[in-house]
């Protein structure tokens, strides 16, 4: 029990969780994502990569309604999360999210921002989630952070108990948006390390990343977005080492 | 030189001497009926005001920066929008007068209550811009962790955005209330003998405008450092959790 990060992951795997269908997003008039589908498995990590300004953040950020769409359709679980009636909190609650800049609460101690969710939405007992609040940062090893304040750590630490705070949760699915991107090069390998595992225990993971090495490491399928619309998707191998399209061919010749 | 010195002299005897110290201090009782008796009304009605200001403005910030942040409560927003306008534009001691002379028109109105409203309303819009400026200028990425969690709206303000922007306002929350304590001074436009109305009720019996001025002078000195020095006091137990 000790040795895993999110036990209840291990959920049937294979089912669709996410259904996007038709997603269009324009911010006032500019497109940003042009009538976008696809299905993410239970238990499937899939990786978005793509140019800057392809769409990849407003994307993922539209999976769990923080970018309402400006069409199209999203379905968590069988319930379409653009629905005026969906209650958005409580599907979120079993979404969790880690950001490009962790954001952390400043104002509260680590044990604190963790568990401050699952007490106040999941009626959790305090004593409770506390104690699997250290069993997280015990495997992420940062026992000793736990009293300590969000800007006493670094950026690896920071985004290693964000990915954990999401965990506190227990949520179905995890998105990702460039977890890493803000972080100093040699701390970056700490965060994908937790994020490894993870997909090793089958978390359905949605990432988002510049991190191409990772991507082919742990994805089951990665995603090209260019322009607003998926331009191509294969398993990472096949991705990487015979890319279709000449966008891809460009693309991953300047990235890699 | 020496005729400089004389008339310097016969200045002071006149206005300082110990006779006038009894005069304005002491016979009639006159210190501690206008000088602390005033202190104590100024004190009163800051006070109640100053909560009056804080309900009102916490309400009143907290519907401007969800419209501001969301796109709702159109209609409540543009009442906010008016009351705003119309107390910062205009004075304070019209707005004392208008409540006074024309909106408790009966003498049975409680002058102290007419005060404090006025100026409860009047700091309630001041205190709103300070809450609505601290609430949107912490970083969006709080409340989007928040939401991402699973907290509503009210959820992630009241447990995440709140307790930062309070601790970063707090100076200036400090320097309305300091105001506001000032502002009372012209309360004694409808007759309330506050603490500047008493200084100038001495000095209308004594014809002496040095002591009770000065001496009125510095117990709102006394009164504005000591509110400081609390403040401060507040505001460094609220940093000592939260390292920077």
């Amino acid at each position: 029990m000790d040795d895993i990060l999110m036990p209840q992951a291990k959920a049937p795997v294979g089912k669709k969780v996410i259904e996007v269908k038709g997603l269009c997003k324009a911010f006032s008039g500019n497109e940003v994502l042009k009538n976008i589908s696809t299905d993410i498995k239970r238990g499937e990590v899939v990786f978005v990569v793509g140019p800057s300004g392809s769409g990849k953040s407003t994307f993922l950020r539209c999976l769990n309604l923080l970018e309402t769409p400006t069409s199209g359709e999203i379905y968590f679980d069988g319930t379409n999360i653009c629905d005026k009636n969906t209650d958005i909190d409580k599907l979120r609650q079993r979404m969790g999210m880690v950001f490009q800049q962790f954001n952390l609460f400043p104002h509260m101690s680590i044990l604190k921002n963790m568990t401050l969710a699952p007490v106040k939405l999941l009626k959790m007992k305090e004593e409770e989630a506390d104690a699997e609040a250290e069993r997280l940062l015990k495997r992420v090893g940062l026992s000793d952070k736990k009293d300590a304040y969000p800007n006493q750590l670094s950026g690896g630490q920071k985004q290693r108990i964000a990915i954990v705070r999401a965990l506190m949760m227990k949520p179905e699915v995890m998105l990702f948006d460039e977890p890493t991107s803000a972080l100093d090069p040699e701390m970056v390998g700490e965060v994908l390390g937790v994020m490894r595992e993870l997909a090793r225990e089958h978390m359905t993971m949605v990432v988002v990343t510049h991190e191409m090495g990772f991507a082919r490491e742990v994805a089951d399928r990665v995603m090209f977005l260019d322009g607003g619309d998926f331009v191509e998707e294969a398993a990472p191998k096949e991705f990487f080492s015979n890319p279709k399209s000449e966008r891809l061919k460009a693309f991953l010749s300047k990235v890699l | 030189m020496a005729k400089w010195l004389s008339g310097a002299a016969e200045w002071w005897g006149r206005y300082f001497s110990p006779e006038q110290f009894y005069l304005n201090f002491v016979e009639d009782d006159r210190f501690f009926k206008y000088i602390i008796g005033g202190l104590k009304t100024t004190v009163i009605i800051t006070i109640f005001a100053v909560l009056l200001g804080i309900i009102l403005g916490f309400i009143v910030g907290i519907v401007r920066s969800t419209h501001e942040k969301t796109g709702k409560l159109k209609f409540l927003n543009a009442i906010c929008r008016v009351y705003l306008s119309v107390i910062r534009g205009t004075p304070v001691v019209v707005q004392l007068m208008i409540m006074y002379y024309c909106i408790f028109i009966s003498p049975d109105a409680s002058k102290m209550m007419v005060a404090v409203l006025a100026f409860g309303i009047n700091s309630g819009a001041y205190v709103a811009e300070i809450f609505r400026s601290g609430i949107m200028s912490i970083d969006n990425g709080q409340f989007e962790a928040g939401r991402s969690l699973g907290f509503n709206y009210r959820q992630t303000v009241i447990y995440i955005i709140m307790p930062q922007a309070v601790k970063n306002v707090l100076p200036a929350l400090c320097n309305e209330f300091i105001a506001l304590l000032k502002e009372t001074s012209v309360s004694g436009f409808i007759a309330i003998n506050e603490l500047t109305k008493g200084g100038d009720i001495i000095r209308s019996r004594t014809y002496n405008p040095y002591l009770p001025l000065f001496t009125v002078a510095v117990f709102y000195w006394i009164t504005v450092t000591v509110l400081t020095a609390l403040v401060g006091r507040l505001e460094k137990k609220l940093r000592k959790n939260d390292v920077r």
